[in-house]
């Protein structure tokens, strides 16, 4: 099972990378979204897959799943989809302002020799 | 266990809440942010006194027993470091009141830098490896606030870059985390210390630790990963560059320092070797940058650059004198850097150009900003009694015992391009022919002198009474090179 979580990670990473390479702002937040994705499922494969019960304490219960990945994926999750949110409205307005989304469009700085 | 230790995070934090509700009274919003940040100025001072009094400090959330709960750990460099960022963070926002524009201070712009405070703050104090992400996560977000705010064409521009190499940067951290929790399964860094003492660091770990390396390398602008900086530093607006040039790289020098002298120090003949390249390399890159450029604020930021890899060669030694003058220097840069940055602030502002060229003759109508400027500038490259002198010193004598002899010529000789870089200012700036029209010789700058002298009359002391604060650095310089110390501390309970 972790050989093929890590498959699916590395596919999500993959993505993540062609779509953060790309040049259009929209293809990038969604590549930061797929990354995030895989470092999360990262997370939960390093923990170890498997354990049959809940990780509550009760008699007779030896193997349980481990509970810190999923805490630290769900702290992680939250904060990705703040910073999503956040990039959305940044790239919008850049787009607003520059009337473009291409990011070859937006690099340089005009200002120093 | 001692809540003391907590309170210069959560002081930040909570008056940054209350500033919320005051969007529209700006005077309100001034003053409750001096009040909160005076309030936490004390409490780190109480803080460092206890620390140095008491040994370190530890604080187990919720009262789980060590390991499991989320430890918060205050040592002497962690204090040293909280200290330092509230003491600039206080000198920036005074000097914000007349340089930010109301505009800005109606845009929450005081609840952000509360907010960025918290984060540096905690990164600083906590002993949890997941727990830093989450505190550079609380910086981040209130930094993205804080470059965007104003939301000018290059501001957009530049944030955007700045925005995805740290979220990407963030999503190492992740995986890095993830990894290292898969090999030692544990995240309270005592734990990891004591664990990776007992498998003896094999390669696995080596790769994290490089990882480690890239993460906050990223953060803290060492040699290959510092591309991004230039560009997004130079589009804030000053108080924001000077904050973001004093705290935020020195966190990634904090992470950086922390991780290889607590868990990866069982094969340093490839991780801290690396690390010592790597700063040199950093040191030379920044000079090509401070030298080539014809824009104060270019020139500044790249001296953050030679700065960093400075502390970090100090720290690469591994011994008693460069770890001490890594410390002497820490502190040193954060300060001098924001009396710096606050300084050529006020040069931009009274020539309305931030390009060398097109200034001259400061010194016949602005002698005061010259003088202070100089002996700032002074100060950074460390001409002796100055601030930057002792931990160079100290760098160059641990680096000169472990027998890295070359990499500390390399760093001795950046003063003096330093020295260069920031002299060149200087003549440009203050002397020739004065290129200024009337109206602009007008401009009155008292309000923004008084925060910026201020400082570097700290700075002053700081390099004069250097004999008075060498306990504090072996203090810290102490822990870092006995892991033990801090272990110890951790589980004592």
């Amino acid at each position: 099972m972790e050989f093929i979580m890590a498959i699916v990670i590395g596919v999500l990473f993959m993505a993540a990378v062609y779509l953060i390479l790309s040049r259009s702002l929209l293809r990038v937040i969604l590549g930061t979204g797929l990354l995030s994705h895989g470092a999360h499922l990262l997370i939960l494969t390093m923990g170890g897959l498997g354990g049959t019960s809940p990780p509550v304490l009760a008699d007779g219960v030896t193997d349980y799943a481990d509970p810190l990945p999923q805490a630290l994926i769900l702290t992680a999750i939250v904060i990705s989809f703040g910073v999503t949110a956040f990039m959305i409205v940044l790239f919008y307005r850049a787009y607003g302002e520059h009337k473009t989304d291409n990011m070859n469009l937006m690099k340089g700085n005009d200002e120093h020799d | 266990m001692i809540n003391l230790l907590l309170l210069p995070i959560i002081l930040p934090f909570f008056f940054a809440m209350i500033l919320l509700f005051f969007k529209e009274k700006i005077v309100v919003q001034r003053v409750l942010t001096l009040i909160g940040l005076a309030f936490s100025l004390i409490v780190s001072f109480i803080l460092m006194a206890k620390v140095k009094s008491d040994g370190i400090q530890t604080l187990t959330l919720g009262s789980w027993p060590a390991p499991f709960g989320i430890t918060m750990v205050s040592d002497m460099l962690s204090v040293l470091l909280v200290t330092t960022s509230i003491l600039i963070t206080f000198f920036v926002v005074w000097y914000s009141f007349k340089s930010i524009g109301e505009e800005r201070e109606r845009h929450y712009y005081y609840p952000a830098v509360l907010f960025m405070l918290t984060g540096v703050n905690g990164a600083f104090t906590t002993g949890d490896i997941f727990n830093m992400f989450v505190f550079f996560e609380v910086l981040l977000m209130a930094s993205y606030v804080l470059i965007v705010l104003g939301g000018e064409k290059k501001q957009l521009r530049e944030s955007i870059k700045y925005i995805l190499v740290n979220v990407i940067s963030s999503a190492l951290f992740v995986i890095t985390i993830a990894l290292l929790y898969s090999v030692i399964g544990t995240v309270s860094m005592a734990d990891i210390a004591v664990k990776v003492a007992e498998v003896g660091q094999p390669g696995i770990l080596t790769v994290i630790a490089i990882l480690f390396l890239l993460v906050f390398g990223i953060k803290g602008a060492i040699f290959p990963l510092y591309f991004w900086l230039p560009g997004s530093y130079a589009a804030p607006p000053m108080p924001v560059l000077a904050l973001f040039g004093a705290l935020l790289t020195k966190v990634g020098v904090y992470a950086i320092t922390r991780v290889y002298t607590l868990f990866f120090i069982h094969n340093m003949a490839v991780t801290h070797e690396l690390l010592l390249i790597l700063s040199v390399v950093t040191i030379i890159a920044g000079c090509i940058g401070a030298l080539a450029y014809f824009d104060l604020k270019h020139i500044m930021i790249y001296n953050i650059v030679i700065a960093v890899g400075v502390i970090l060669f100090g720290v690469a030694q591994m011994n008693d004198n460069g770890m001490t003058g890594a410390m002497y220097y820490l502190m040193h840069d954060m300060i001098i850097k924001g009396a710096l940055f606050l300084l050529i602030g006020i040069i931009i502002t009274i020539t309305g150009t931030s390009n060398l060229r097109k200034m001259g003759g400061l010194m016949t109508t602005h002698a005061p900003l010259g003088w202070t400027y100089l002996v700032a500038a002074f100060g950074l490259a460390g001409i002796p009694p100055l601030s930057g002198f002792a931990g160079k010193l100290l760098i160059a004598k641990g680096a000169f015992e472990a027998g890295n002899a070359w990499g500390s010529i390399i760093m001795l000789a950046s003063s003096l391009v330093v020295l260069l870089s920031v002299i060149r200012i200087f003549i440009y700036a203050f002397w020739g022919e004065p290129k200024l029209d009337a109206t602009r010789v007008k401009i009155r700058y008292g309000h923004l002198m008084a925060p910026a002298v201020v400082l570097v009359i700290l700075s002053v002391f700081y390099g004069v009474g250097t004999e008075w604060l060498v306990p504090y650095m072996t203090d810290a310089s102490h822990v870092l090179l006995n892991p033990s110390t801090y272990i110890d501390a951790v589980f004592k309970e």
